[in-house]
């Protein structure tokens, strides 16, 4: 598990994270959402040692991060880069040799890795040749060639296109399920909530909302409702505890006092007409996120 | 999950030098001037051994009891005619480049006809010179210094600006790709300048000792032992010094380029270290003959591995004096090395604008 207690940092006087303290379990996939400038590239650096925090700690199973343990990371930098004149199974294999690994199955797993991200047949490429999306690729097989005890990873999916996308997503997750923590950064909230178990959200500096994805949702679900009836449902406004938000012939939007006021609605619903629909209200990702960045 | 062990500093060092070698050797550009270098160098060689191998002798016609003469004298190509009129007639048609004839008029009993100027190495070698003591000879002549001024100072400063700007580039792009945020994460940052000023060092070492290596083969082949058993001593020191002083210049080098993110800014940046290289270069061919300059710069660190090898080949230098120089040298080098380290390791991370060079060495 990584820790990260009470890092600040600043910039001259520009105070770029203040108390940032979040958790990253292993076995799961953490995801790291935030507007622009909010302090997720920043955060990553300190997580990786390039870049000293002020106060704060980073811990690793309970003990302090040192560089011995850093070099065990795996990382994709915001801004992508690797050597644009060397050829791609040969660059991912010499970063896998620099992190220890003998050079033949560092050789061995860079092919294995660049083969299910699906470069298989641009091994002997030039970085440069390839496109942005295939760099892309090469980018993440750079940060898990030797298999990295914890994995962060900058925007991995930017830049991809959707097969792309399932590709590295596949990749991610069977990593993950071998219990390392996992934590990435993306603007494509989507993406976000289709893929984390956790999530933090950051802005502005400060850690406005970390917890599981069915936690969060729990968290920021209101107890709203939507109905839709055969019949007018015109009756819901004089119903106890019922507040109509948007109302439409057979159909109705509504918050409710309790649990039981809807099954309340629920069963005089049944008892009136036929339901077509009827279901709480849950905020999609998008929705929470501009709530708690508000 | 298998945990790979970090390789220690040597290993990770070499992996990094071994890579930075096999880019370069990669490159058909550096091949082919590499290449274009070597065939300069035996090139100049075996002409040198052609015209050094071959003096022509200078042409001349005689007459009668003037053949004997000019044959005796051993410097004179001659060619005998019949009459004076037809020695003339060689003369004017540039056959011969002077006439001797036999004169009862004249002291010594000849005339010697030139076309428009007298001809001096033919009056020279038909003369009587007096006994000639020198008091302090020089001990090589002026032109075959300059030639060696220019061939060290040459090398010295193509090599070490290749090299240099490779090490260079070489750490702007890390920079520029921001690669270096994932070999920082791999390696220590001190690895990543070690193995770069190695890999770097020994190509440029290859380089010279290829070149040593051609030319003085190349002297063998032609015939000119004399002039290697003259220069010899002197192209070994240029190695030793080369090999010590291109570290030093190595370490200039990336520590400069690590001030700055983009390749538009490296040359700019890298304008002093580069004034530096071409220093000794420009002081060498100027002053080659200059004992005080020569000297001064056979100890200043910068220039040592051009001045020293210098007064060496001129026999100026005492046996002890290259060792002090290299002495000297190599302290110096420790501790730019030890500076370009620090200098590095803080601008490394600093992307943007160009990081003043005080910033880097304050913060640690």
């Amino acid at each position: 598990m990584l820790e990260l207690q009470n890092i600040n940092r600043s910039f001259g006087d520009r105070h770029v994270l203040k108390d940032v303290s979040f958790t990253v379990e292993g076995g799961r996939m953490t995801g790291f959402v935030g507007g622009n400038g909010a302090g997720k590239t920043t955060t990553m650096r300190v997580i990786l040692g390039v870049l000293a925090p002020d106060t704060g700690t980073v811990t690793l199973d309970g003990s302090p991060v040192t560089s011995a343990d850093r070099t065990a990371f795996g990382y994709m930098p915001e801004e992508r880069g690797l050597y644009p004149k060397m050829k791609v199974g040969e660059q991912i294999a010499y970063l896998g040799r620099l992190h220890g690994m003998p050079a033949a199955v560092a050789t061995s797993r860079a092919d294995e890795l660049l083969d299910r991200l699906g470069l298989g047949e641009r091994l002997g490429d030039t970085v440069e040749s390839l496109s942005l999306g295939n760099q892309q690729r090469a980018q993440i097989a750079a940060a898990l060639v030797h298999d990295p005890d914890v994995l962060v990873l900058d925007e991995p999916f930017s830049g991809l296109d959707p097969i792309a996308v399932e590709t590295v997503l596949t990749v991610l997750k069977d990593f993950a399920a071998k219990g390392a923590p996992v934590l990435f950064s993306s603007h494509q909230l989507d993406i976000v909530e289709r893929l984390c178990d956790d999530l933090v959200v950051i802005a502005d500096g400060a850690i406005r909302a970390r917890g599981s994805r069915e936690q969060l949702r729990a968290e920021h679900t209101l107890p709203r409702y939507e109905i839709q009836l055969d019949g007018d449902a015109g009756w819901l406004r004089t119903e106890a505890g019922v507040t109509v938000l948007e109302f439409d012939g057979g159909y109705a939007l509504f918050d409710v006092d309790d649990a039981q006021t809807a099954q309340r609605v629920l069963s005089r619903a049944i008892a009136t007409s036929s339901v077509e629909k009827f279901a709480p209200r849950v905020p999609s990702l998008a929705q929470i996120f501009r709530e708690v960045i508000r | 999950m298998t945990r790979y062990q970090t390789p220690s500093f040597l290993p990770a060092t070499r992996l990094v030098a071994e890579r930075e070698i096999r880019m370069k050797l990669r490159s058909r550009s550096f091949l082919i001037s590499t290449g274009i270098l070597m065939l300069l160098v035996l090139g100049s060689v075996i002409v040198a051994g052609f015209t050094g191998a071959n003096p022509s002798l200078t042409k001349v016609a005689a007459v009668g009891t003037a053949v004997a003469v000019a044959e005796e004298s051993g410097v004179l190509d001659v060619t005998e005619v019949g009459t004076a009129d037809e020695a003339k007639a060689l003369v004017e048609d540039e056959t011969a480049d002077a006439a001797i004839v036999p004169d009862s008029a004249s002291e010594t009993g000849f005339t010697v006809i030139g076309l428009d100027a007298a001809p001096g190495d033919v009056i020279s070698a038909l003369s009587i010179t007096p006994a000639v003591e020198l008091l302090d000879p020089a001990s090589t002549d002026a032109f075959l210094a300059y030639i060696v001024s220019i061939g060290f100072g040459l090398v010295f400063f193509m090599a070490a600006i290749t090299f240099g700007q490779t090490i260079a580039q070489s750490v702007v792009e890390e920079k520029q790709t921001r690669v270096v945020e994932i070999l920082m994460t791999a390696v220590p940052v001190r690895v990543l300048l070690a193995g770069k000023i190695a890999g770097n060092s020994l190509l440029a070492f290859g380089q010279i000792l290829a070149i040593a290596i051609v030319a003085g083969v190349g002297m063998l082949a032609t015939g000119q032992d004399l002039l290697l058993a003259d220069i010899g001593p002197s192209i070994i020191w240029f190695v030793v010094f080369f090999a010590f002083g291109f570290i030093m210049l190595a370490a200039l080098f990336s520590a400069t380029a690590s001030l700055v993110s983009r390749q538009e800014d490296l040359a700019s940046a890298i304008s002093p270290v580069t004034t530096l290289v071409m220093a000794p270069y420009i002081l060498i061919i100027l002053f080659n003959t200059n004992d005080l300059i020569v000297g001064i710069m056979s100890y200043v660190p910068f220039s040592a591995p051009v001045g020293m090898p210098m007064r060496v080949f001129l026999g100026t230098a005492e046996w002890w004096e290259p060792w002090l120089s290299l002495g000297v040298l190599l302290a110096f080098t420790a501790a730019i090395v030890a500076v370009g380290a620090r200098v590095y390791e803080n601008g490394l991370l600093r992307m943007g604008a160009k990081v003043k060079l005080l910033d880097a060495l304050k913060r640690s």
